[in-house]
Order: C-alpha cells, then sequence, then structure tokens
C-alpha cells in the first residue's frame, strides 16, 4: 500500500513538462456507478455525470488541491480591485469536438444564456452578477453588483460547464438531440454508449494543450453490484476505483493487494461534510439542548474508525476543514455520555421516541445509522429507525417528514457557496432536500451569512466567518458527524491521476500509464 | 376452426386483462413516496423551486392524476409506450435495446435447466432409492435451497478470481473489437457463468418435479399393461410413463417461460449482465414512470402470451385436453 500524498509534486511535475518520463498511449477502465442518466454536463450535474463528462467538457479554470485557480480554458484572469469586474483571457486555438472554433460567446451562451436555465447551483451565484459580455473573441468580463467573496470558485468544470452556443441557441435543451452524443472542448471525445455496459471515450487529438491528453482512450464500466466492483479490480478488468465504489471493508481489502494505491486527495473542492438534520420545527430535535444531547452522545471516532475504517475526520462544526474560511475556535462536542444525560434531564425529556432516517446508499450508510442508534439509547433516548429508499428518502426530507435524517453535502470550496444554503432563513423552502431542511432560524446569524458573503477583503471575511462558526455551533443545527473520505483506488503503474482539487472529475488529461 | 376459437376468446380476455394490469401499474408506481422530479433533483446536489417545476412541467407531473392516468391509457392503446425523460429517449427503445442480452440469458439458462433438468428427473426415477438416486436429490435440493445472489457471487469468485477460466462481468469483452465466429465464442464463454447460475435453481427444480410424477405415473394400471405385453423398461419410461408425467413440468415451464423478460434481476446485477431486469430495477429507483410502466407491460403481456403457448402445448403433449374442451 502506497499512499500518494506528493500531489503537489506530481502536478508541478505534469506542469514542468517532461520531469517524470510520461508515456504516451494505453487505455483505462474507471468504474462509474450508478450509470448516468445522461452525459449533457449542462442539464445533468448528478455525481456519475460529472465523473464521465469531466473528460468531455471544461470550464475555464481547474483549482488545486489548496483550491487556488489555475488555468483551465482560460489562459489567465485579472479580478479588480473592488472585486466587482472579472476579466478572463481565453486560450488559443481552441476547437469543439466537431471542429468548431471556441470563442468568448460560447462563454456568453453557457453562463448568461443555457446554464442560467438549467443550472439551480450556479443560478445562485449568477443572481450576483450584472453583466456578462465579450469584448473581443478571446475576453469574457463578469460585472457584478456585489463583490461576491467566492465568484472566483464558480468556474470549475461541474459549476460552470462550457457549452456549444452553436449547438444549443435556440433549441429546446432538454430534448436536443445532440445531448446523446455530446460535444466538448475536454481532452476527450465521446465514442459509444452501450447502456448498462460502458461508456467509450476517446483521446481528442486536436485539444489545445501540446501532448496532452497521453491516454489514447478510456472506458467507464457499469457494474451495479458493489461486491462485484471489487471482484473486478481484482481480476483486473478495471483499473480504477473512483471514490464511494466499493464498501469501506473492501476498501482495507483492495489496498493492501500488490501493486495498488489509493489517494485521499480530488476531493478537497467537494469537501463532502456528514450530518444529521434534525428537525428544528418540532418534537424533542426542537429543543436545543435535546440536540446538544445528541452530539455529546455519539461516539463519532468510533464510527469513524470502525464503520468507516479510519477514513476522514471529526468535524468541528459546520464548515469542513479543507475548505476556505475553516475556524476550529468553536465549543467542541467530545463523547460525553454523562453530560448527554444531564442535559436531557434538565429539559425533561420523557422518553418520546424520535424517527430515525438512515441514507438509503448501502451498508455503510445503514451501519452508521445502527451505531447512531446505539449510542442515543445508552443516553436514554428512543429511537426508531425508518427505512426507505433514494427516493422515498429525497420525498420525506424534502417534504420535512422525519425527526433526523442522515445527509451529506458538497461544499464547493467556500461557505457562500456550500455551508450557508444550509442554515439561513431564505433557504428553508419545502421540496428540495438541499437547503434549510432543519429549519433552523437565526435572523442574527443570517445577517451576518449575507454580509461575509459580499466582502471583497479576505481577512474581514475570514473573521465573519470565524464569528459564524462559534455562534453557530452551540446551536447545534443539525448533527455534525464527519467530514468523509472517499479514496480514489487505481493500480500503482497508473500516474497522475488525481491532479486537482476536483480530482477525477476534472478530466484526467495529465493521466498516463507506466507500460 | 375448432382450434383457433379457443384461442382467439383467450386473446379477448388476455388484452382486457393487459389493460386492467397496466392501469393496475399505474396507481402502484404512483403510490411509491417520491417522483423522478424529486430524485433528479435529489442527485443534482442543489435545487431550487424554479427547476423542481421546470422537471414536474416536463414530466408531466403538474397535471391532475386523473389527466395523467388517462392519458397514459390512451397512450397505451395505442402501443406508445412514451418517452423516458431521464434517459432522454423514448421508452420502447430502452427496452428493445436491453432485450436481446436478456433474452440470450434467460433462454440459455431456460433450455439448459429444462433438458438437464428432465433428463436427471428420468434418471433419477430409475434408479429410485439406490445411491445415485440420493446423490441427485440431494444435489437438486442445495441448488434450490441457494440463494441465488450468493452462487453467483461465488461462481465468480471460484471460476473467474480464483481459476481464472471465465469472464465474471459483461456479455462481451469490452473494447476487443471481435466480430464473426471470435465474438461469438466471446460471448459464449461470458454468458456461461451467469446462464448456470441461473439455469441451476430451475433445473433442480424440473428435475425433483419430473422424478416425482415419473414415480406417481409408474405405479398405475397401463404401465402394469405395458410390462404385460412385454415392453422393454426403457420404452416404457419414454413412451408410457414419461408422457404422461411431463404435464406438471409443461405449467412450471410455461411460468418459467413467462419471466424471461423481467425475472434475472438479480443475476443481471452481479454478473453487470446489461438485461432488462436491470433495467427495470434501475428505473424503479429513478422513480423513472414511463420506463418501468413499459418494462412492466412488456413483462405482463409475456406472462400472457407463454400461458396462451403452454395451453397449446399441453393440447400437444395430452391430445385429450383439446378433445375435451
Amino acid at each position: 500500500m502506497k499512499h500518494l500524498k506528493a500531489t503537489t509534486f506530481l502536478i508541478a511535475a505534469a506542469f514542468a513538462g517532461q520531469a517524470l518520463a510520461q508515456e504516451a498511449g494505453g487505455r483505462l477502465d474507471i468504474v462509474v456507478q450508478p450509470e448516468p442518466p445522461g452525459l449533457m454536463l449542462g442539464l445533468v450535474q448528478n455525481g456519475p455525470t460529472q465523473l464521465v463528462a469531466g473528460d468531455i467538457y471544461e470550464g475555464l479554470l481547474r483549482y488545486t488541491t489548496d483550491l487556488e485557480p489555475e488555468p483551465g480554458l482560460a489562459k489567465s484572469w485579472d479580478i479588480s480591485e473592488d472585486g466587482l469586474t472579472y476579466t478572463f483571457h481565453l486560450n488559443e486555438g481552441v476547437k469543439w469536438h466537431d471542429g468548431e472554433p471556441f470563442t468568448s460567446a460560447d462563454v456568453v451562451f453557457s453562463a448568461d444564456v443555457f446554464l442560467r436555465e438549467t443550472h439551480a447551483r450556479l443560478r445562485a451565484s449568477l443572481a450576483y452578477v450584472d453583466t456578462i459580455t465579450a469584448p473581443d473573441d478571446l475576453t469574457v468580463v463578469f460585472k457584478l453588483k456585489e463583490p461576491f467573496g467566492p465568484f472566483i470558485s464558480v468556474f470549475e468544470v461541474g459549476t460552470m460547464p462550457m457549452i456549444p452556443k452553436h449547438i444549443y441557441e435556440g433549441t429546446d435543451y432538454a430534448t436536443n438531440e445532440m445531448n446523446a452524443t455530446p460535444i466538448g472542448t475536454g481532452p476527450f471525445k465521446f465514442d459509444k454508449w452501450e447502456k448498462g455496459s460502458f461508456i467509450h471515450l476517446v483521446k481528442n487529438e486536436d485539444y489545445y494543450v501540446d501532448g496532452l491528453p497521453h491516454l489514447d482512450e478510456v472506458y467507464y464500466r457499469v457494474i451495479p453490484d458493489a461486491a462485484s466492483r471489487a471482484v473486478a479490480f481484482e481480476t483486473g478488468e478495471v483499473d480504477v476505483l473512483p471514490g464511494g465504489s466499493v464498501e469501506n471493508w473492501d476498501v482495507a481489502r483492495l489496498t493492501e493487494m500488490d501493486g495498488v494505491c489509493s489517494t485521499g486527495s480530488g476531493w478537497e473542492f467537494f469537501a463532502p461534510l456528514a450530518w444529521m438534520w434534525l428537525n428544528n420545527r418540532e418534537g424533542p430535535t426542537s429543543d436545543v439542548r435535546f440536540r446538544q444531547a445528541i452530539m455529546y452522545a455519539m461516539d463519532r471516532e468510533f464510527v469513524r474508525d470502525v464503520v468507516w475504517n479510519g477514513f476522514g475526520k471529526i468535524p468541528t462544526g459546520p464548515v469542513a476543514s479543507v475548505t476556505n474560511f475553516y475556524s476550529d475556535g468553536v465549543t467542541q462536542y467530545d463523547y460525553n455520555p454523562d453530560k448527554a444525560k444531564a442535559l436531557l434531564d434538565e429539559m425533561g425529556y420523557d422518553g418520546e421516541t424520535v424517527r430515525l432516517l438512515p441514507l438509503p446508499y448501502g451498508e455503510t450508510w445503514q451501519r452508521w445509522a445502527e451505531a447512531v442508534r446505539q449510542n442515543l439509547s445508552e443516553v436514554g433516548i428512543n429511537v426508531e429507525i425508518d427505512s426507505t429508499d433514494v427516493a422515498g428518502w429525497n420525498e420525506k426530507t424534502s417534504q420535512w417528514d422525519y425527526d433526523m435524517a442522515f445527509t451529506y453535502l458538497y461544499q464547493y470550496g467556500d461557505p457562500a457557496l456550500g455551508v450557508s444554503r444550509n442554515y439561513t432563513a431564505d433557504r428553508i423552502q419545502k421540496g428540495s432536500p438541499w437547503n434549510n431542511v432543519e429549519g433552523y432560524e437565526n435572523p442574527e446569524l443570517d445577517a451576518k451569512w449575507a454580509a461575509a458573503a459580499v466582502m471583497a477583503d479576505p481577512e474581514a471575511r475570514q473573521d465573519a466567518y470565524d464569528e459564524i462558526q462559534k455562534e453557530i455551533v452551540d446551536d447545534v443545527p443539525v448533527a455534525w458527524l464527519l467530514e468523509l473520505e472517499f479514496p480514489t483506488i487505481y493500480r500503482c503503474n497508473v500516474h497522475d491521476l488525481v491532479t486537482t482539487g476536483i480530482g477525477l472529475n476534472d478530466g484526467i488529461r495529465n493521466a498516463w500509464i507506466e507500460q | 376452426m375448432a382450434v383457433l376459437a379457443p384461442i382467439l376468446g383467450r386473446l379477448a380476455k388476455a388484452l382486457i386483462t393487459l389493460l386492467a394490469i397496466a392501469v393496475l401499474n399505474f396507481f402502484l408506481i404512483h403510490a411509491a413516496p417520491g417522483d423522478p422530479a424529486v430524485v433528479l433533483a435529489g442527485e443534482a446536489g442543489a435545487a431550487d423551486e424554479q427547476m423542481i417545476a421546470q422537471l414536474r412541467e416536463r414530466f408531466g407531473l403538474d397535471q391532475s392524476f386523473h389527466v395523467q392516468l388517462g392519458s397514459y391509457v390512451w397512450n397505451i392503446v395505442q402501443l406508445d409506450f412514451g418517452y423516458s425523460f431521464r434517459q432522454g429517449a423514448p421508452v420502447l427503445d430502452l427496452i428493445l435495446e436491453r432485450l436481446p442480452a436478456t433474452l440470450i440469458l434467460t433462454l440459455t439458462a431456460f433450455v439448459i435447466s429444462l433438458t438437464l433438468g428432465i433428463a436427471l428427473g428420468v434418471a433419477a426415477s430409475a434408479r429410485v432409492g439406490k445411491a445415485s438416486d440420493s446423490v441427485l436429490t440431494t444435489l437438486a435440493l442445495l441448488f434450490y435451497a441457494t440463494p441465488l445472489y450468493w452462487a453467483a457471487l461465488m461462481a465468480v469468485l471460484v471460476f473467474s478470481v480464483e481459476l481464472g477460466w471465465l469472464p465474471g462481468f459483461g456479455y462481451e469483452t469490452v473494447g476487443a473489437g471481435y466480430s464473426g465466429l471470435a465474438r461469438i465464442w466471446d460471448v459464449i464463454k461470458h454468458l456461461i457463468l451467469p446462464a448456470s447460475t441461473l439455469g441451476l435453481f430451475f433445473m433442480a427444480v424440473y428435475m425433483r418435479m419430473t422424478r416425482a410424477s415419473m414415480l406417481e405415473v409408474a405405479q398405475m394400471d397401463f404401465v402394469k399393461t405395458a410390462r404385460a405385453k412385454g415392453l422393454s423398461g426403457p420404452v416404457i419410461r419414454r413412451r408410457h410413463i414419461l408422457r404422461n408425467a411431463i404435464l406438471p413440468v409443461v405449467t412450471l415451464a410455461g411460468l418459467q417461460a413467462g419471466q424471461l423478460v423481467g425475472g434475472a434481476v438479480l443475476t443481471e446485477t452481479v454478473f453487470a449482465w446489461p438485461g432488462i431486469g436491470r433495467l427495470m430495477f434501475e428505473s424503479l429507483a429513478a422513480r423513472d414512470y414511463n420506463t418501468i410502466l413499459g418494462v412492466f407491460l412488456v413483462s405482463a403481456a409475456m406472462v400472457i402470451v407463454f400461458n396462451i403457448l403452454t395451453d397449446l402445448v399441453y393440447r400437444l403433449v395430452d391430445p385429450r385436453i383439446g378433445a375435451r374442451a
């Protein structure tokens, strides 16, 4: 087993040209699970779609594992001092996969027309944008209404993929026939999709970066059973298991095999944070003492070490430790059943049963729910597990029909993009599981979240977020469980597979196989 | 005409049954929590009201329940299975795309299990009480009792991982570019594990049923008569006993044949076989209403067709049935 910790070295090597003896050619087989519903990244943004379509489509920027922006389709950019004007200079000679040139008109169409209509997450950020203009073919200018701090983080391929204007302008996006044969600017072109079996991508010979990509072809393999996926890796059918494609006990087993490497890198931008929504509106969970008692009652380290086989980190609050503007200057909730019991006594908890909704994502999550139930029953809380399937989970959480519910959310590098949406009152909206589902209302904090989002000075933002984290952790609007780590498992002769904070979703243009 | 009349009657009944099944399916699928818009929004990792409203409008979920039901039934009557908005393709295309893989798998398993099952059942009944009979019946019991997914995983572990004899996943070597005979051989190699796993269970059932039925018929008077006439043992077994003992096996085979389209979900999942069972399961999880209703309807139609075929086979095997009707 060899952990790939030297990611920064690899990035440096990749950019220095031939520092490592990169070899061209070869084929890589990667598991994709579940099978994506579609590959048109502007229309579908679920995990499997991002994994495959990240090779086909590109964004203006990429982000290092420290979340610093680096060139993508834009070779350089300037931000005005007032934080209101973002100017991007595009790479020259970039072509769409059908041979048409990629220009600033495509950028304006993508951001201002297409994605504004189809991309809910980007739409929230675009609300801060006044105008998007193209002074010439290779320049794009975004003018903001307010200095929206995290704006530099929205140019990643999954957030703002570039869409070909010549194919989509004036059409019905959802039913455009070209959705089946996606056209992007990325290092690999779509070749074939045999439903239920595989998606085949081939090298883009006209890619604008000389010498990239190294691989000739990539197969994304659909293998629906988790145990079968582990076996497929063992037998050499597949070379790469993206994070989360096998159960945790198989991760431990597979990474001990000869010639197998793993890395936890490539998730820094997403920073998936798991928690339990605690229904703040009614029942025992509406009492802050009950919610604090839950935090003290849970042995989170046990879950990390046993259920997650040691992968992950115990969070201190709503912001993950790898996300920008994290602060650990908050109340620490250690495992302390006595304190939990005292809090329950103080509030006069009468043993009312609370329902716990696990996340229906496989064995690991089921066992996690059982561990939490056991911890809570040890301090006298009666828990009833309320199991359902994915559609049922979505329905129950988005209609607020639960007492405690497992979930995890991506943070997208910045609290204003991926954190505040779960805690401010304006995001209490039925019908979606990706907002303030717990119903936490704190007008004072709402004002602070809003102010922190539009500060131009990073130091001032850090101070504001320090304060927010300190206050919200005492309220326990949700029970923070674990900063998830999804190791990517691959054969050691595959190099430079994960080179950015977006990981495999960022396109594997740098990956090469040592023959 | 005497043969055709009852079939026409059955066909008319079958169409009414099919329509009733379609309506029932529609109620069932809408009774499950969640809908395709909620699932898609959930998967996107971000959603606002505008997105949910757009999705509902596209899926036709913004209309009242009876309007949705009415347009569904009207489409079905016109043999229009609708469009899968989730997958961006007509449902009929999705089903036809997956149908060949499933049929190859289930038909192979069907033929293997039926021929081997009957042959072994006859053999066991001829040696009733002897050691070879005990071995066969014990094996059959074992195959019958083993959960399918466990047997499948064990088959992969033994023959694919440990011994490396056979491929464990998919229906052909991905990207090998075989054609002609090489391709057929490749598919056959991929077919062996899933088809035998799926076939073992039914083989056990056919074997036990054939054996029991053979033994029962062997006690009858006409068998004694045949023996008294001086016919040899094998001839009696083949022409007198088997012919009469096969009817319950035909009934069961008819039931299995009805499941040819949708009955291999577990096998398809473990062996990553790109069949229709998986399409059904995944569409159900995603609440892809049109696709799931389409697969259900095709499956129901298959069951009805094979029930009718089974009736016809009855008449062939035992002409008295036709005469009585």
